[in-house]
């Protein structure tokens, strides 16, 4: 049984010995480097540009700037076609732009034999602006004579407002409190390791190969076409070990330019790979929010009624635009489906930094506001808060009001007893009861999450699989599922060796997508892969079984139905004996002149299901009041995924989603100036993501259900984690402190305000406690 | 560029020794991939922010891109491409595959690098886990939580 089992990842061994080849490390003897010539300024229109000087530096081929550029306003999302107009995504982006709207923006590039020259070449551009107020804060975004953005846009990007469950007025009217609360998210990063790069050439005189680090391989190809009006099939795009995405890569980014400059340049590869710095203004940001709560709440805990209303800013360009904050509301009716809901988003255009996709995808935001509120409302009515959420929270069998679905698999309830029984709930709540006042306080905090395991029904949910009996009796497997680091290549081949009844070690995934060569599907986003292409690969290796048990039936004269591939060996079931082993069955399809063929197998699915995942963290903490400092003392996450394919690795997703979780909770934040728009802090020394010595020991449990919408009963986990370590963390510090604390980060800065406004501490930060 | 901007230098790589003319304004991490084809090193930041560029020159843990090339003449160069011999991989890097300790694998070459570098400093010597963290605090890596690397780490002591 290979599912289920922590086997070392397909990939492992390549990467630690340095043998994994990432997009950087494939090398071209005349390859050229191009470099963006960015906008100093936030908000403006170019007057004046001058290239002459960089063009005619040693070592420079060529200078484009947004003259030179196709007219053609293209999306940048990484979402599969849409095919009716109301799910489009916002067209409002040229490959380089005279209208400049956030510090940084691409108004030129250089390209040239390598980058120190290109760098050289960038300082001898010169150009002139008209220079605008930057829009950074929603008020003034929002103000009836704002300058637009984007023109007609009216600065925003979309709004929509659902309501679920009873009538949600008379709920609250009826409702024994109402609690009320505002919250901030703030503007984070990514920050993989590996910034963005691509690369492109022609192998031949009209193709177009695209070699990059991206997590959409396929709807990466698909834009390039569109942004150059070149038929898709002439684009290729390989995509090889990447070094972390987390949403990033799940939108275009380079490709169309480094496609552009090598039509441009004759076929002669051109390589773009940005700098860090370059990297955390002029990719994706996390979108911050703006969030407004309120919950009715009876005496006996029940919550009747919600509404939020949700400002979620993307910054210049659409990017994703509103589908993060669409996406992030949407899971409200997962996690607390009985409660009368209504919601309301709108999404902003803004002089800052562009946000897009990143891990949980506006969950992050909305669910911290919504955990928060939660906590609020069972202080309010003294409720215990675990005993609070189990009363409330999704149990398997109620229906999802949003999706009109069913919830067939909920192991939410047991998640949250998990929890409390690790973290020592009980005895700990009494024990810290000494500690809520003085100048170090204790206190406990915990909160749920919900999330999906795909995009369906928003978006089409497509995977292909295809296998082959290799010579030797083992299988390759290949598939449109894009591995970037989450593990989708390794839990493949669990799967498949699984349903062939095949030795893990004998199934071989091919590592890198090309798109001329790899089956379709849409790419690592929303936590879809191991959900989605687990019905694909199903098919494929039942089929490919079928076919292997049809050729040992000719080979033996046994009849097929006592016949059973057992640990990758032919077997007589009814003799309980092998009859031979694979390799010598491969060589016969091969070889034999009369029968058998090449054994391959293929599948391509659609998901038409969505299956909602459920967790919780509970954290235990510390606060010295004096130092502004939050110390975590222990903490668990605790996941129902569904069945868990491999316990090691999805360990694995958890601590990585649980420590970006705990970085947006405690340091991580872009510090940008709200009246030029300049970020402060674009760089890994300055953008404070937890190190080495700042995580405590993350704790995981798992509460496995079987979800039966998958082939192997698993569901979504690589973004999940992320999510309820904030709330939780920002709970336990109103537990330690009697102080709701409404804005993310909660760093030092963030708790010294507050400490101060409360006259926790005094204008000196000296302590009165 | 001109001549002006290349020195002859030696050095011993990973046991091999190599003579090289290197322009004198790359740093070590350009020179080991560039130059020599060693592209196991990755880099994060170019910057000495991120640890990614790890490798050792005379047993010291550096970050070779903010390291000049020049620097190393004389010196012995450990890179991750070393640490596997006779087809088996060092035990840290089998520690590494074994305890889940890797995802997308970038900030890994530098992590075997730094695991290795502190095991053989360690070696004989009690251990705190807070002597592990912050031996790793100079590499980056954003995809773990670290918490496989420590028990790889730990792993990796215990069995030295
Ligand atoms: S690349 Fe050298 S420290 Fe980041
Ligand atoms: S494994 Fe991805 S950065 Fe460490």
């Amino acid at each position: 049984m290979a599912v289920g089992k922590s086997v070392n990842r397909v990939d492992a061994m390549a990467k630690v010995t340095g043998r994994a080849k990432y997009t950087e490390d494939f090398y071209h003897p005349d390859m050229l480097v191009a470099k963006y010539f960015r906008s100093s300024i936030a908000h403006g229109r170019v007057t004046a540009i001058n290239t002459k000087k960089a063009e005619n530096l040693d070592g420079v081929h060529a200078v484009f700037t947004y003259k030179d550029v196709p007219e053609n306003k293209f999306p940048t999302a990484g979402h599969p076609l849409a095919l009716t107009e109301d799910h489009k995504d916002a067209a409002d982006r040229l490959l380089l732009t005279r209208d400049v709207r956030f510090m940084g923006d691409e108004i030129a590039i250089v390209v040239a034999q390598n980058e120190l020259v290109a760098n050289e070449a960038l300082k001898l551009i010169e150009v002139s602006y008209d220079e605008y107020q930057p829009l950074i804060l929603p008020e003034d975004i929002l103000e009836e004579n704002a300058r637009q953005i984007h023109e007609g846009s009216s600065n925003i990007v979309g709004e929509h407002t659902y309501t679920f469950g009873n009538d949600v007025d008379q709920a609250f009217e009826k409702a024994d409190h109402v609690v009320e609360g505002s919250f901030r998210t703030a503007m984070v990063q990514h920050c993989h390791i590996e910034n963005h790069i691509s690369h492109a050439y022609m192998d031949d005189l009209d193709k177009i190969v695209i070699v990059s680090s991206t997590q959409i391989p396929h709807i990466a190809r698909r834009i390039v076409g569109e942004v150059l009006n070149i038929p898709l099939s002439r684009i290729r795009v390989i995509k090889p070990f990447v070094g972390g995405g987390f949403g990033n890569k799940q939108d275009v980014i380079l490709e169309p330019m480094v496609a552009f400059l090598t039509l441009k340049l004759n076929g002669r590869a051109v390589q773009i790979n940005l700098s860090r710095e370059e990297c955390i203004i002029g990719t994706r940001t996390r979108h911050p929010f703006y969030i407004d709560v309120k919950t009715g709440v009876m005496n006996d805990g029940t919550i009747v009624a919600r509404h939020m209303d949700a400002i979620s800013i993307t910054g210049a360009y659409a990017s994703h635009g509103h589908s993060v904050a669409a996406a992030g509301g949407s899971k409200q009716s997962s996690l607390y489906p009985r409660a009368a809901t209504s919601f309301h988003a709108r999404t902003l255009y803004a002089n800052t930094p562009v946000a897009g996709a990143m891990r949980a995808y506006g969950s992050p935001q909305i669910i911290y506001a919504l955990e928060c509120a939660t906590e609020d409302a069972a202080r309010k009515i003294g409720m215990d808060s675990v005993e609070f959420r189990l009363k409330n929270v999704a149990r398997q069998g109620d229906i999802n009001l949003l999706s009109g679905k069913e919830i067939l698999s909920c192991g939410l309830a047991d998640c949250l007893i998990k929890g409390r029984d690790f973290i020592g709930w009980g005895e700990k709540k009494k024990e810290y009861e000494k500690f809520k006042t003085g100048p170090v306080r204790k206190g406990l905090g915990l909160a749920c999450l919900s999330y999906a395991s795909g995009t369906y029904p928003v978006c089409v949910e497509i995977a292909g699989a295809r296998i082959a009996l290799n010579q030797d009796g083992t299988v390759h497997v290949m598939v449109g599922a894009t591995e970037i680091g989450q593990g989708s290549d390794t839990v493949v081949a669990q799967m498949v060796a699984q349903t062939l009844s095949f030795p893990y070690e004998n199934v071989l995934v091919v590592q890198a997508q090309d798109t001329d060569v790899t089956p379709f599907d849409t790419g690592a986003y929303a936590s879809r892969q191991a959900y989605v292409v687990s019905n694909a690969v199903f098919r494929a290796a039942t089929d490919l079984r079928e076919k292997i048990l049809d050729h040992a039936a000719v080979m033996t004269d046994i009849d097929v139905a006592g016949l059973d591939i057992v640990d990758g060996n032919i077997v007589d079931t009814r003799k309980s004996a092998q009859v031979m082993d694979m390799k010598t069955l491969a060589i016969d399809s091969f070889y034999h002149k009369e029968r058998g063929c090449q054994l391959t197998a293929e599948a391509s699915f659609k998901a038409t299901t969505n299956a909602p995942v459920f967790g919780c963290t509970f954290v235990d903490i510390t606060v010295n009041i004096p130092l502004c400092k939050i110390k975590i003392n222990r903490m668990i996450s605790v996941h129902d995924s569904g069945v868990i394919i491999n316990p090691v690795q999805s360990g694995g997703q958890i601590h990585g989603g649980a420590f970006m979780g705990i970085g947006a909770a405690l340091s991580e934040e872009l510090l940008i100036d709200p009246k030029t728009g300049y970020i402060y802090n674009n760089n890994l020394l300055d953008y404070k993501f937890p190190t080495f010595t700042d995580v405590p020991p993350i704790h995981h449990d798992f509460v496995e259900t079987f979800e039966p919408t998958s082939a192997y009963g698993n569901k979504a986990l690589g973004e999940p984690p992320v999510i309820s370590p904030p709330p939780a963390i920002r709970n336990a510090v109103l537990d330690a402190t009697g102080l709701c604390i409404n804005s993310l980060p909660l760093s030092p800065h963030t708790l010294f305000t507050a400490f101060k406004d409360h006259g926790l501490i005094d204008e000196k930060g000296g302590d009165n406690v | 560029m001109t001549d002006g901007h290349f020195r002859q230098i030696s050095f011993t790589i990973n046991d091999r020794e190599r003579r090289l003319r290197v322009d004198i304004r790359k740093s070590l991490a350009e020179v080991l991939r560039e130059d020599l084809g060693l592209i196991g090193l990755k880099q994060g930041c170019g910057v000495g922010e991120c640890g990614a560029c790890s490798v050792m020159v005379d047993d010291v843990l550096v970050d070779s891109c903010i390291y000049l090339a020049l620097w190393a003449d004389g010196k012995q160069i450990r890179t991750v491409e070393g640490e596997a011999r006779d087809g088996k991989p060092s035990k840290v890097q089998q520690a590494y595959v074994d305890e889940g300790a890797v995802q997308c694998g970038f900030c890994t070459p530098g992590f075997i690098m730094a695991t290795t570098s502190f095991v053989e400093k360690c070696k004989g010597k009690n251990v705190s886990p807070g002597d592990i963290r912050k031996a790793h605090a100079g590499n980056l890596c954003r995809c773990t939580g670290y918490q496989n690397i420590f028990t790889a780490i730990e792993k990796s002591i215990e069995s030295d």
